[in-house]
């Protein structure tokens, strides 16, 4: 199907992209890579009245990192976060997370905050920004505020953003010194949305001693779940059995709960080996 | 309402294109209703099947999940642009005709494009990491299999005439 009919901006500057979403309040909807974005608007299950392209604003595009993290600007697409070798170097959570978001050919295209803004409990960087303990920065034309990933995410598709508000930038906080981590997740098929998917970050003193080990699901919670699996360390299969008893997952029609919740128990295993391995 | 239109520039296989349309018009129908460029197939219009994969200053990406006025200037390759001026098939058009890796077709213009380009990352991919390449892409005759064998036999290609 063909998207309805919508009147079409393009500002150039994050200002004038403001004013324009002032002006066109909740009946406007920002486009960014529009890889969430383009397929409702195709099956017309949204129809905005206007859509806001912030695709030639200057000065959205940016990745940088410092010792403290990695900020990544609203147009920045998927793929050029997963190369960046500093971005990479600081979070590689990013990484291991970006080469299970859908195929190449959307991750192209997609953005990271676009991925955010849209709030799907099945996005893998609604976890990582959880897990990292991020927040997004969120401009109106005449206010800025900063929003932790706790606060940020309300439910299913549904972020508190507001009508006139962009998000800008999100930053993810690196770990501290001697954490590992790692993202694995089942999908029904390479590149589908995942039944569940964990990411965990494994930190460990220098005497090797486990003192934190956390880990963060999507598809099993309305919002990103962050667990504390510290306690259980470093028994793996305790910890896998304390995070299934944990979760609250729903059924649909590619999985039961009893099936969600094994899958809970044995990604859970899987990711914190694997980020103590990392 | 009455349909907001744009001026629109898009570089088509090298060739600049200037086209009114109507700001809702995706890419993949720019290409095809538009420009007449019906190599570019559209299968499922939300980003599922690959189909409409065309390359986007280089990179491939889904032309059914753009608007032509959001590519305004942009460099698109598409399959009918793959094949070198003189009419002499792209590694991946000689390797799919040798290893017989389409049927009905349909979804070939996608697979190539994106095979294409992942080449240029990776010319020499071993089987597994074929799949990967071909994995957001699907073919419902085919089974897939002489498609991966076409993967590794177009970097093969792409060699031998190096």
């Amino acid at each position: 199907m063909k998207p309805a009919a919508f009147t079409y901006h393009d500002p150039r500057t994050v200002e004038d992209a403001l004013r324009v979403l002032a002006d066109v309040g909740d009946e406007g909807k920002v486009l960014a890579g529009g890889q969430s974005l383009l397929p409702i608007l195709n099956m017309r299950l949204a129809s905005p009245a206007h859509l806001v392209d912030i695709n030639k604003v200057a000065g959205l595009s940016a990745v940088s990192a410092d010792a403290g993290g990695v900020t990544v600007g609203a147009t920045a697409r998927h793929t050029e976060v997963e190369r960046d070798e500093a971005a990479y170097a600081v979070q590689p959570l990013l990484r291991q997370a970006l080469r299970l978001v859908a195929h190449p050919a959307i991750r192209n295209r997609g953005t990271t905050c676009g991925s955010l803004a849209h709030a799907d409990p099945a996005g893998e960087m609604t976890a990582v920004l959880a897990l990292t303990g991020g927040a997004v920065r969120l401009r109106t034309s005449t206010a800025e505020r900063e929003v932790a990933a706790a606060d940020f995410f309300l439910g299913p598709l549904e972020s508190c953003l507001r009508p006139g508000e962009l998000l800008v930038s999100v930053h993810f906080p690196a770990f501290p010194a001697g954490t590992g981590t790692a993202f694995v997740e089942v999908a029904r098929r390479h590149g589908d949305y995942a039944l569940c998917g964990v990411a965990a970050a494994v930190t460990r003193d220098g005497d090797g001693t486990v003192t934190s080990a956390r880990a963060a699901y999507i598809s099993v919670s309305p919002t990103p779940l962050v667990l504390d699996l510290t306690d259980a360390a470093p028994d793996w299969a305790a910890a896998g059995r304390l995070a299934r008893e944990r979760v609250d997952p729903e059924a649909d029609i590619h999985s039961t709960v009893a099936y969600r919740r094994q899958l809970v128990e044995v990604l859970t295993v899987r990711a914190l080996t694997a980020g103590v391995a990392a | 309402m009455t349909e907001q239109v744009r001026p629109v520039t898009l570089v088509v296989n090298g060739t600049g294109h200037r086209i009114t349309v109507p700001v809702r018009r995706l890419l993949s129908d720019a290409l095809r209703h538009d420009l007449g460029l019906t190599g570019t197939h559209v299968g499922c219009e939300h980003g599922v099947c690959g189909a409409c994969t065309v390359l986007l200053d280089g990179l491939p990406v889904r032309s059914c999940l753009l608007f032509a006025v959001t590519v305004d200037g942009a460099d698109i390759t598409t399959v009918e642009g793959l094949a070198a001026a003189d009419g002499t098939p792209h590694p991946v058009q000689q390797a799919f005709t040798e290893c017989h890796a389409l049927q009905c077709g349909f979804c070939t213009p996608g697979f190539m494009t994106t095979i294409a380009a992942a080449l240029q990352d990776n010319p020499d991919p071993d089987e597994e990491q074929a799949r990967a390449i071909i994995g957001g892409n699907l073919c419902r005759c085919t089974g897939y299999q002489n498609i991966v064998k076409a993967v590794v036999r177009a970097a093969a290609i792409a060699r031998e005439r190096a």
